[in-house]
């Protein structure tokens, strides 16, 4: 194992990660915001994930001190509108993203990230599920099935954003120690 | 025997409500919202207010497009930026033509008008945008352009490209605007057929699907290949653009309408560059509506018609 590059694999559950800082979750958040508004057409357009939901579905876990519903459901808001969709549709899905996460945040941790990956898909098909319901209720067409897409594409990438969050919470290993 | 981990830790700092209680609490308002928006239209304030917020987030999404663009015009081609010019330069030459033709005739168009005694037409500006982001959400077909009221872009007013329409502007902020496009599903727009003036009504079907002529009779002299045009009933498009083209007809007697769906023609999923049309007819004022009065009085019935 190399140790000049500990921090590209996920960290050991006994490694212990430096406390969260709030700047770099607010940043985090910011440029998930940025990647959903991203122009994108055809298939980009029908695979793209929705990047602030996996994001605040990882902080919702990584640090509910900072991420709760509340902050899920302002960032909620500002997709609602940067969409154009009804008001409080993204906001419900996430509020409820939210909750699921802090109410499974300690069991979820326990699995290897790619077993986390299968549980995060079933939370993203929920939360799309339960959009769905809601504006068909509201007398929108039915969409195909390939609505759900972008939730299982958010749920594979799942890894690679928890690699990637984790970087700056992971100790600086001095050239001493090695 | 395993011991189980404690589920519920003492509360031993205080964190405010429960997430369950936050939950109750968001959801409930979100669902409100929800109820608000879609009913009533109540909330377009709170969404300008949000709008200004998310501005800045919007600008910056549109740039890596930008530089890639810029880089891909960079090390394009001689040959290709060759080829493209003469393409240009040809569609230049056949549109030429076609506008020499259109000014003697909008002359005589107008003298006839002004014998007839028809409402004059206005001189029709119009505001070139580009595409900043095509919206995510699967339940509606809409696009997010760079000019908003500031560059005098006007809710309701016709969007097109070189090719024919692709929406209608059906919301402003003060530096963005949204444009609902033709294969939304509650975008309507009155059309004629251009081979023989029969009127129509094209009604978007939502995404992946075709959008359709409405209330056709199975009878109707509709072949696949016809051009539809505006027949500019409404007022909010100028009257003879290319709107689609017939794609299939079904007839079947036994139904009362037939089942057409059509192609637009205009690049409603691939164009960047955009033009958004003033008004061209000067509209009488609103009328009173009779219906929207009797709606205030009972609640429930005051949901307004997008589109069209």
């Amino acid at each position: 194992m190399s140790f000049r590059l500990p921090s590209l694999a996920p960290a050991d559950s006994n490694e212990v990660l430096r406390p969260v800082k709030p700047l770099f979750v607010a940043l985090t958040l910011a440029a998930a915001l940025f990647s959903n508004l991203l122009p994108l057409a055809g298939t980009g357009l029908a695979l793209r994930p929705d990047f602030l939901a996996v994001t605040l579905l990882y902080w919702c876990i990584q640090a509910p001190r900072y991420v709760g519903v509340g902050v899920a459901w302002a960032m909620g808001l500002l997709m609602d509108v940067g969409d154009g969709t009804l008001f409080g549709q993204h906001a419900l899905a996430y509020t409820v993203l939210a909750y699921a996460a802090e109410y499974f945040r300690r069991r979820v941790l326990r699995f290897p990230l790619w077993q986390q990956a299968v549980q995060v898909a079933a939370l993203l098909v929920f939360c799309a599920g339960l959009v769905l319901f809601v504006r068909v209720f509201g007398g929108a067409p039915m969409p195909r099935l390939t609505y759900f897409v972008p939730a299982l594409v958010g749920a594979l990438l799942w890894p690679a954003f928890s690699v990637l969050l984790q970087l700056p919470q992971r100790p600086v290993r001095s050239s001493a120690t090695l | 025997m395993v011991s189980h981990l404690p589920v519920d830790t003492p509360a031993f700092f205080h964190r405010g409500p429960s997430p369950a209680a936050r939950l109750v609490f968001f959801g409930l308002v979100s669902i409100a919202l929800l109820f608000l928006d879609a009913r009533y239209r109540y909330l377009e304030q709170v969404r300008q207010v949000v709008a200004v917020v998310l501005h800045p987030v919007q600008r910056a999404a549109a740039l890596p497009g930008a530089v890639l663009a810029g880089v891909g015009d960079y090390f394009a081609s001689k040959q290709a930026l060759a080829e493209e010019n003469e393409a240009l330069k040809q569609r230049l030459a056949e549109t030429g033509v076609k506008a020499q033709g259109a000014a003697t005739l909008a002359q005589e168009n107008e003298q006839l008008k002004s014998l007839l005694e028809t409402r004059a037409r206005l001189d029709s500006g119009a505001t070139a945008v580009t595409v900043l982001y095509t919206g995510r959400d699967a339940f509606q077909q809409k696009l997010v352009v760079d000019k908003g009221r500031d560059a005098g872009v006007a809710a309701g007013a016709a969007v097109v490209d070189a090719d024919g329409i692709v929406g209608q502007v059906t919301r402003t902020y003060p530096y963005v605007a949204e444009v609902t496009l033709l294969t939304d599903k509650d975008h309507v727009i009155p059309v004629k057929l251009e081979r023989n003036g029969v009127r129509a009504v094209m009604a978007g079907a939502g995404a992946g699907r075709a959008p359709e002529l409405r209330f056709m009779s199975p009878t109707a002299d509709v072949r696949v290949g016809d051009l539809l045009v505006t027949s500019g009933l409404d007022g909010t498009y100028p009257q003879g653009l290319a709107v689609a083209r017939i794609a299939t007809v079904e007839r079947d007697t036994g139904q009362m309408f037939a089942r057409i769906t059509v192609t637009p023609v205009g690049g409603v999923d691939r164009s960047e560059q955009l033009l958004v049309l003033a008004r061209s007819v000067a509209l009488p004022p609103r009328p009173e509506d009779p219906v929207e009065a009797e709606a205030a009085k009972k609640p429930g019935r005051g949901r307004t018609a997008r589109g069209g």
